[in-house]
């Protein structure tokens, strides 16, 4: 099968002003990937997504998607093009009721959304049972399921994730990164995760960078990296 | 005619105005949280535009109504473009000040184009009014309170059910994540000003009607409304609306016991009342920022 890339970051520069985040950083995904990004904290790996979104607005280098450089993008024409992005941490509407949730994933969607919101109801049960509570009350676990099914909701080609399993228990990490390889293999979405959690992104990824300081250090197939003894002692336990 | 009853009838007849303009303050805060102090204003401008356009240009009552509230629906747009959003990033004083300000520019606007002079829109007799559960309600005010109600109901229609009401609750939740999904919120803001601003015209013509205009009008209410969003949990739509019922009949009752010329006192001490012991209002979120915001 010959590889078709789907997402092609050259030579990226980021800055909060004045301090410069990303120093030419290169990584590219193709389509149906799977790619994680890992590193310690200050690396720069949510800056990443947050430039592939287009929510920064002072860098230089070239952000290819589908061919295509969409450096200038904003985040809204980001969404039409098929890229959907879960931001770290509880980013649902608290005070509206989870069916509401998901309806908005599609905001910018016309027409009617119903075969949507069943296939995620079909996917997350949980929140069938739970469609008209307000998505505040739900768990963390749960409110997570209605971040990413609500990124689902406009079955984007590409999703980016934030370090979806920030603060969850062992047992719905786990529960949240099936789903992600079961989207993937079903459905031929392609996802770039941002993980602190190396050793479950590696291992479920097809492929992963490691950033330090805003630069490239290491990238290969993820299982690769996991028996890699440099990552080993800095990410998995092993050192530090 | 019993007095109880009409001191109710009276607290429901000024709560509702105060509802009215309340419910802007209230959807401002929820999203941008600010307080716009020169939503008195519109109130007044309200009430000014559709005295015109009914005196003047002899236009019908209730499209006088219509026209002015959607003129004050452009003005609001206008005033949340030229004067709130290029301070967006700014500290939270600075759009504090800017609203004062404006909220002084179009006093002085007012007074220098349509004069100090107190207007009404009355010209006959007061009607005589009818006798409901022993409360003497004049038709004005029966019509005060049924326009509030239908305006309402319009208001929950629009942001339970359409898209862009949907929106606005979501921008509200969560800014950063609306736009995220590809919500315009810059949109939604605008829209946020300009049904905040046609509600509050709403009520400054209905109080024009029932009384009279002046340019210093949009004052008092002005902080009686903002009373109103804090004793209901500010940024709580529904919550203005019990506020400014509640500080309506508290001021209307609390007149049978103390000087009425002390009425207007009343929902000053509420709201020092309010920020002391609960600041987070009746049905506040109870966010830290949001408390915060308030003591700032």
């Amino acid at each position: 099968m010959v590889e078709k890339r789907l997402l092609d970051i050259r030579n990226l520069d980021s800055w909060y002003w004045p301090i410069q985040i990303l120093h030419g950083v290169n990584m590219h995904l193709n389509e149906g990937e799977i790619v994680s990004i890992i590193g310690p904290n200050g690396a720069g790996k949510s800056t990443v997504l947050k430039n592939i979104f287009g929510l920064i607005s002072k860098r230089k280098g070239h952000i290819f998607y589908k061919g295509k450089n969409i450096i200038k993008d904003k985040a809204s024409d980001i969404v039409k093009k098929g890229i959907t992005f879960v931001p770290q941490g509880r980013s649902v509407f608290p005070s509206m009721t989870v069916r509401e949730n998901l309806e908005l994933g599609a905001y910018i969607k016309k027409g009617d959304i119903e075969a949507e919101m069943k296939e995620i109801f079909r996917k997350f049960p949980r929140l069938k049972e739970r469609q008209s509570q307000k998505a505040g009350l739900l768990s963390g676990g749960e409110q997570q399921m209605v971040a990413i099914g609500r990124a689902l909701m406009l079955r984007p080609k590409l999703m980016l994730l934030d370090e979806p399993s920030l603060g969850l228990s062992p047992q719905i990490k786990k529960m949240i990164f099936e789903k992600v390889v079961d989207i993937n293999k079903n459905e031929g979405i392609s996802f770039m995760i941002v993980e602190q959690n190396a050793k479950i992104s590696l291992s479920l990824s097809d492929r992963a960078y490691v950033l330090e300081l805003g630069r490239n250090k290491l990238d290969g197939p993820g299982k690769q990296l996991l028996k890699d003894p440099k990552i080993q002692s800095i990410y998995l336990g092993g050192g530090v | 005619m019993s007095i109880v009853a009409q001191l109710i009838a009276n607290g429901i007849i000024a709560g509702s105005i105060y509802a009215l303009v309340a419910l802007g303050y209230t959807m401002v805060y929820g999203i941008l949280k600010f307080i716009n102090f020169a939503h008195g204003e519109v109130y007044m401008l309200g009430a000014y535009f559709a005295y015109v356009l009914a005196k003047v240009y002899h236009v019908p009552i209730v499209a006088a109504f219509i026209i002015s509230m959607i003129l004050c629906a452009i003005v609001g747009v206008i005033i949340e473009r030229v004067a709130y959003r290029p301070l967006r990033k700014s500290t939270r004083l600075a759009p504090l000040i800017t609203a004062i300000a404006l909220s002084i520019f179009l006093q002085s606007l007012a007074l220098l184009v349509w004069g100090s002079e107190i207007r009404t829109f009355r010209t006959g007799e007061i009607s005589k009014g009818h006798n409901i559960l022993g409360a003497i309600v004049t038709d004005t005010q029966l019509m005060i309170i049924a326009t509030t109600i239908v305006l309402m109901l319009l208001l929950w229609l629009f942001i339970k059910k359409t898209k862009l009401g949907k929106a606005m609750r979501a921008t509200a939740d969560n800014l950063e994540v609306a736009k995220l999904i590809g919500i315009n919120t810059d949109r939604v803001i605008a829209t946020v000003f300009a049904i905040g601003s046609a509600l509050a015209a709403a009520g400054g013509i209905l109080i024009g009607i029932e009384q009279n205009l002046e340019p210093t009008m949009g004052v008092t209410i002005g902080i009686k409304a903002f009373t109103a969003t804090v004793v209901g949990g500010i940024g709580n739509i529904w919550g203005a609306v019990v506020g400014a019922l509640l500080i309506g009949l508290v001021e209307n009752i609390g007149i049978w016991f103390i000087p009425s010329g002390y009425k207007d006192a009343i929902a000053f001490v509420i709201l020092v009342i309010m920020l002391i012991f609960k600041p987070s209002g009746i049905f506040g979120s109870g966010r830290e920022e949001d408390i915060r915001a308030q003591g700032e």
